[in-house]
């Protein structure tokens, strides 16, 4: 005998201002079929709680149906209550009666009837559930970390400190990110290489921490707790082992390119380390400005190298690794001026960008620190900042705010006026946005310090007579504003680094607008990725500062050590499964899985399933032209019962899902007989 | 002093600019881009974005006895360069629209010099009256 509950929660007055949960419940109990009907202010509460445990126990319940809030939110809930009371978790469904039905309607009886059909078709699914068991699977007790920028240094350490090996993987020949090139850093001011050189050298000599530079994510495959990872890494020419740095093949080598570290402003050769304090210290061949290795046009290098670390052999190599978790920290850059057409930029060499000016500013810098003009090296005697050069702009450019420009260009005014004495910082800005610690202190203290701060926009920059005029306006005076300067720098926002796109199609995760990597959850899970086992750290997940981004950093790397230290992972077994007698090996689900979760095999002639691997997406199971597949939790039984109890309307609900009773049963003699009455011919001419 | 509206008779208003102009202004966050660009902003009693700010407030009898709506140019700098793509040269297009609609003209027909009647292209005699005429 089956014996099913329903439980209607009023989430205050949240469904039961809209939803007439009394009616519901009336409708529901009058029917005679369910053993239990009961509606209460608040399901999710301690005393709700144990009302439906106890009601499942004394009652021996054998499905159960809580009309409530989202699933996404309460179906733990309320599914570890139905285990405590002896009832397989996966006989409770929800029917969510609050974001898809109070929420969204206003208080008419049609709200109701919606929310009865809801309910109804949760109540059809129970009927036709199975009881499934939750997969387990090992766990492989070490972590990727993609991008080695602060963010990406940050959880490696703290991982690798709590005894979990982890592979970090970078794309430049060196680690350290953006965080490398800046000056000095906002509130404090301290020297940004100086707190970030200590972090790479700890993770570099860190035992359980192995760093691949010049290498990139080839391929993903796998799922939380085992995923099977293929890094490739770039031929850079020289043997990592074997080369000291000492400098003997760059000071032979013909070729000067621009520095993209130092933004072009100082130059390279073709083979180079990008920066003194680089991790690793090994030089890289950059074979696109090489004069040639194939066929060899110089050779100059490898016949300075007395070691011999120079091979001009080397082919990409791919290195295969398991990992059980991912922390995902490939930071941002910034968005292309040129973009910025009334702005100057690509016209006028004295207007750059933020990241230009901070090797300007920069101690170790090309200029060691001294602001000049790049056009002709003079020192500026007038510079503009331009904020929101392409932010806060969503017809135009970016319509987000970046978020850390206010603080950066007020560090560059004040930086500007510390280095040229007698220098004058203008500053246009929309709004001064200084949340955060010490930051609103850090925007007076530059206004005290005699940056002139500019209310409005600057609509155009254009030179005249060897200077650079900004009309701006400055909408607190009432007018239009025109500073003539000597050098313009642009507070360009950030944008998700490029390559993002790529990786996010590797490795199955979610976007927000803008590019940036989503979060499953805002505000109480901002760090976990859509995608199990995924975890975010720093930029890659929308503009931040470098305390934003290692706190994120340290928050993922706390969530990477909690999953890898668990015993094995438990997957909800919300997945396909197959028939196997039914199956005519056509193979259409392999080719359709985006996952790679089915299996052909071969000796036995039948496409089975990788639980692990399976996300539940249903795919094979639509597609399965035999009907071999089925999708565990959403078997075609209960989706056709839960779609014929909802068309049936709210009057018959009941009536659909348990059967007519029996005094509705249609007597087929009686009819005919009417028939053959009407007609005036006999009852077996009917027939 | 800025006068504040009772919050129907403001959303009337806010709501009938919207319908005449097919602009959404209240999206204007007071950037002050389109001051910065306007040839006239310095010229005018009201400079661009203050004209926005106040039909935002729905203070049209203000801008209707504003000079700056009588300055556009109608060149487009503003709307070109805007963040949030709001045509102000449209938002003051209605404003002498609505003194159209009061009968009231900028200017006397007569008054224009017969050299200027037979001299001038007849388009830009048009504009003219679409513009200040009634």
């Amino acid at each position: 005998m089956s014996r099913y509950g329903i439980f209607i929660c009023h989430c205050g007055k949240n469904i039961a201002e809209t939803v007439d949960v009394e009616e519901l419940t009336r409708r529901f109990s009058e029917t005679g079929k369910l053993t239990v009907v009961e509606d209460y202010t608040y399901l999710c509460s301690d005393p709700g709680q144990n009302m439906i445990r106890d009601s499942i126990r004394d009652n021996r319940l054998n499905g159960v149906v809580i009309a409530s809030c989202s699933p996404t939110l309460h179906e733990p809930t309320f599914r570890a209550v139905a285990e405590q009371a002896g009832l397989n978790k996966y006989k409770l469904e929800i029917a969510n009666i609050r974001e898809q039905c109070s929420w969204v309607h206003d208080a008419t009886p049609e709200a109701t009837d919606k929310a009865e059909s809801i309910i109804g078709a949760a109540l059809a699914r129970v009927m036709h559930a199975e009881p499934l068991v939750p997969i387990k699977s090992p766990v492989v007790r070490k972590a990727l970390v993609i991008g080695g920028g602060i963010a990406g240094i940050q959880s490696a350490l703290d991982i690798a400190d709590s005894g979990i090996e982890v592979i970090l993987v970078e794309k430049d020949p060196s680690i350290g990110g953006h965080m490398a090139q800046l000056s000095e850093t906002f509130p404090t001011l301290d020297c940004s290489q100086c707190i970030l050189t200590p972090k790479m050298v700890a993770i570099n000599r860190h035992p359980l921490v192995k760093i691949y530079t010049y290498s990139e994510i080839e391929e993903i495959a796998g799922s939380v707790g085992d995923f099977k990872v293929t890094i490739k890494q770039k031929p850079r020419y020289v043997k990592p082992d074997v080369c000291t740095a000492c400098g003997d093949c760059s000071a032979v080598c013909p070729v000067v390119v621009p520095n993209e570290f130092d933004m072009g402003l100082k130059s390279r050769k073709a083979i180079y380390i990008p920066f003194p304090q680089a991790v690793p210290a090994v030089f890289t061949l950059d074979t696109d400005k090489c004069l040639g290795l194939f066929p060899l046009a110089c050779g100059n290098c490898r016949d300075a190298c007395s070691i011999g670390a120079i091979d001009y052999d080397m082919k990409p190599t791919y290195v295969e690794e398991h990992v059980g978790a991912v922390v995902v920290a490939t930071g941002f850059d910034l968005y292309d001026m040129s973009n910025l057409g009334e702005y100057g930029y690509d016209q006028i060499a004295d207007v750059v960008d933020g990241l230009y000016f901070e090797r300007l500013l920069s101690a170790s810098g090309p200029t060691d620190g001294v602001v000049r003009r790049p056009s002709d090296g003079t020192i500026p005697k007038e510079i503009v900042f331009i904020q929101c050069a392409g932010s806060r702009e969503p017809e135009r450019h970016k319509g987000y705010c970046s978020k850390i420009c206010c603080m950066y260009t007020a560090k560059h005014a004040m930086l500007y006026q510390h280095s040229v004495h007698g220098g004058q910082s203008y500053v246009f800005y929309i709004d001064i946005r200084a949340g955060g610690r010490d930051y609103e202190e850090f925007y007076r203290r530059a206004l005290d310090e005699g940056v002139v701060y500019v209310r409005g926009k600057v609509s155009k920059v254009y030179e005249e007579n060897g200077k650079i005029v900004v009309r701006g306006s400055d909408t607190v005076a009432g007018g239009s504003v025109e500073v003539r300067a000597d050098m313009v720098v642009l507070a360009t926002p950030m944008e998700p680094a490029r390559g993002t796109d790529e990786l996010v199609h590797k490795l199955k995760l979610g976007c927000a607008e803008g590019g940036w990597i989503r979060e499953i959850h805002p505000k109480l899970r901002p760090i976990e990725a859509v995608t199990p086992g995924f975890f975010l750290a720093g930029a890659i997940q929308g503009p931040k500062d470098i305390p934003e981004s290692v706190a994120q950093a340290s928050g993922a790397a706390s969530k990477t050590i909690g999953l890898l230290n668990s015993e094995e992972m438990v997957k909800e077994p919300i997945v396909a499964a197959i028939n196997e007698d039914l199956c005519v090996g056509c193979r259409l689900c392999v080719q359709m899985c985006p996952y790679n979760a089915r299996v052909w095999e071969e000796d036995r002639r039948v496409a089975t399933v990788n639980a692990m691997l399976c996300e539940g997406c249903g795919v094979c199971a639509a597609g399965c032209p035999s009907g071999a597949t089925r999708q565990d939790g959403f078997t075609d039984a209960q989706i056709v019962a839960a779609v014929e109890a909802t068309l049936e309307g709210p009057k018959d609900l009941i009536r659909k899902i348990f059967g007519p009773p029996s005094s509705d049963i249609v007597d087929i003699e009686k009819e005919m007989q009417e028939m053959a009455d009407a007609d005036g011919v006999s009852v077996e001419a009917v027939k | 002093m800025v006068r504040i509206l009772q919050p129907e008779e403001r959303r009337e208003a806010v709501n009938r600019m919207h319908e005449l102009s097919n602009q959404d202004i209240l999206l204007c966050l007071q950037c002050g881009k389109c001051t910065a660009g306007c040839p006239f902003s310095n010229d005018m009693d009201l400079a661009p974005h203050q004209i926005v700010r106040m039909a935002q407030l729905g203070l049209i009898d203000e801008l209707k006895a504003s000079e700056a709506i009588w300055y556009c140019a109608t060149c487009f700098t503003c709307v070109s360069r805007c963040p949030v793509a709001i045509d102000i040269a449209a938002v003051a297009e209605v404003i002498r629209l609505y003194l159209q609609m009061d009968d009231e003209a900028r200017f006397d027909p007569e008054s224009i010099p017969k050299s200027l009647t037979e001299n001038a292209p007849q388009q830009a005699l048009v504009s003219l009256y679409r513009k200040f005429g009634n």
